[in-house]
């Protein structure tokens, strides 16, 4: 109980922050929008690769990745946020304040994942106003934000242990930097059969893979390898919570 | 006459020394275009397979794009670095100085000119060690380093101007994004004509950007292509002229003696 009162405060403030300050708020809707413009809009003649197989057509296969992008940065820009409690030393008055302070990791997280659903809906009302065609059903697309909220709370879990141990703003590009290169090392342009060589071989083993790999199948109506996708956005988020929790003792540590 | 010179060389050299201390910005303008490089070559590489693409390599086709991102963040970093002076009284007390103002305004960019130099051998050596050839042979990479610098000195006076007339580095730094958002809706990743989404084209085809990419992309690809290289270095003069009017227009006013 005292978990939870602790993560509504801090989740509260975070959103209060965010919802408040154009500065932080435009950027989260408008760097999306961005991405899905330019490479749904500039690259849209890659359907006429050969072997692009994709029913729904480019704006649909793109979609996903941006959408499994905003999730994954939702988390990063929200660590950000975290590094700055540290750098103002508002974070340890929090830490002292905080009478379970697990709570504190999960109120970022809460927050992290409200602010992407905003993010989301903005950019899925977009996506359907430019004519994007969806061929899932009733559970398919319900079900790839169920697994892009699994990665918003990865990618926080991952920025908030290194918010925590490096507690200071300048920890951005660590925390940014292998959450950009994960996500660009999948199959984002073309589909995984159609990539060759080194990139082919990383996005095999790359855990995003069958997570975008399974959130265009929910888009299609044909899902694949869901299993899978679930089992490694769940796992990297338990990963990350370790490590999350592991930065608070840290923190703690080092008062 | 000498005098300016020692003056100019002084402040440049602070330039490139001060950039060159701070890792996060010396080493993120020459990693990070590379890496989007390794990105976009690996995952695009297919688009080489759509009928009327210029070439069978996408690495040399994308070749030109770490070029002008390395460019725009070198921008950033000059402007950053100048808004600093701005904001830590170092310019003011420069004002108490002898210092003439053009000598100032030569010395930062000259610094900027120096990075963009180098920033563009170490992206000529990648795409040398990856296999490139640049089709304009010798020639060419000496106007391609040529254009690299004009590059920088054009980018660079942008962001010299935002730091004189906002005196701020965090307003310079949100220049970042609208610079970004240039990149991206251009030619960077296919050929114009190749575009299908019209409005995307006659964007991409506005975008000045677009013929900065596609000059550098001549040298590489095509040999001399006398349109591309027209077009590119007439705007990179257009650019540059008009962005260092503005900043020797902003310098007096922030150089109050």
């Amino acid at each position: 109980m005292r978990m939870l009162s602790v993560a509504q405060g801090v989740a509260w403030r975070t959103l209060h922050n965010v919802f408040t300050n154009p500065s932080l708020f435009i950027p989260q809707l408008a760097f999306p929008l961005f991405f899905f413009t330019a490479f749904a809009g500039g690259l849209s003649r890659i359907h006429d690769v050969p072997g692009f197989d994709y029913p729904q057509g480019y704006t649909a296969f793109q979609f996903v990745f941006v959408l499994l992008q905003s999730a994954a940065f939702g988390g990063v820009f929200t660590g950000f946020g975290i590094a700055r409690d540290f750098e103002g030393g508002f974070a340890r008055r929090l830490l002292l304040a905080a009478p379970h302070r697990t709570g504190i990791v999960l109120g970022y997280a809460v927050a992290a994942l409200c602010r992407w659903l905003v993010t989301a809906t903005f950019l899925t009302v977009v996506a359907f106003a430019v004519g994007m065609k969806v061929g899932g059903g009733g559970v398919d697309l319900p079900a790839l934000y169920v697994l892009a909220a699994f990665v918003n709370s990865a990618a926080i879990l991952w920025a908030a242990g290194v918010a925590m141990r490096l507690r200071s703003m300048q920890a951005g590009p660590v925390m940014q930097m292998p959450v950009f290169l994960a996500l660009f090392f999948a199959p984002v342009y073309v589909p995984l059969h159609l990539l060759s060589g080194w990139i082919h071989a990383i996005a095999v083993v790359n855990p995003l893979t069958r997570v975008l790999e399974a959130g265009r199948g929910f888009v299609a109506g044909s899902p694949v390898e869901v299993a899978a996708a679930f089992g490694a956005a769940i796992g990297l988020a338990f990963l990350f919570s370790l490590w999350a929790l592991r930065g608070l003792r840290k923190a703690e540590a080092a008062g | 006459m000498n005098v300016t010179f020692d003056q100019v060389g002084l402040l440049a050299r602070r330039s490139v020394v001060r950039t060159w201390r701070q890792p996060g910005s010396s080493i993120a303008p020459l990693l990070f275009p590379l890496l989007l490089l390794a990105v976009n070559s690996g995952g695009l590489r297919s688009e080489t397979r759509l009928p009327g693409f210029p070439t069978h390599s996408f690495f040399a086709f994308a070749l030109a794009v770490p070029f002008i991102q390395g460019a725009l963040f070198a921008t950033m970093n000059a402007g950053t670095d100048l808004a600093r002076d701005v904001q830590t009284g170092f310019l003011n007390r420069l004002a108490l100085t002898p210092l003439r103002s053009a000598a100032l305004l030569a010395g930062q960019l000259g610094g900027v000119v120096a990075l963009g130099l180098i920033q563009a051998c170490v992206y000529l050596a990648v795409g040398l060690i990856v296999g490139v050839r640049p089709a304009s042979g010798v020639g060419g990479v000496c106007v391609l380093l040529v254009f690299a610098a004009l590059i920088a000195l054009a980018f660079g006076s942008v962001g010299a101007w935002a730091a004189l007339r906002t005196g701020s580095a965090e307003s310079v730094q949100s220049l970042f994004p609208v610079m970004f958002v240039f990149l991206f809706i251009s030619s960077m990743n296919i050929p114009r004509n190749l575009m299908g989404t019209t409005w995307f084209r006659d964007a991409a085809t506005a975008n000045p950007v677009s013929y900065l990419l596609e000059c550098v992309r001549s040298l590489i690809i095509t040999g001399w292509d006398g349109e591309a290289l027209g077009l590119g270095f007439a705007i990179v003069f257009a650019i540059g002229i008009v962005a260092i009017a503005l900043a020797a227009y902003a310098l007096p006013r922030r150089l109050a003696r």
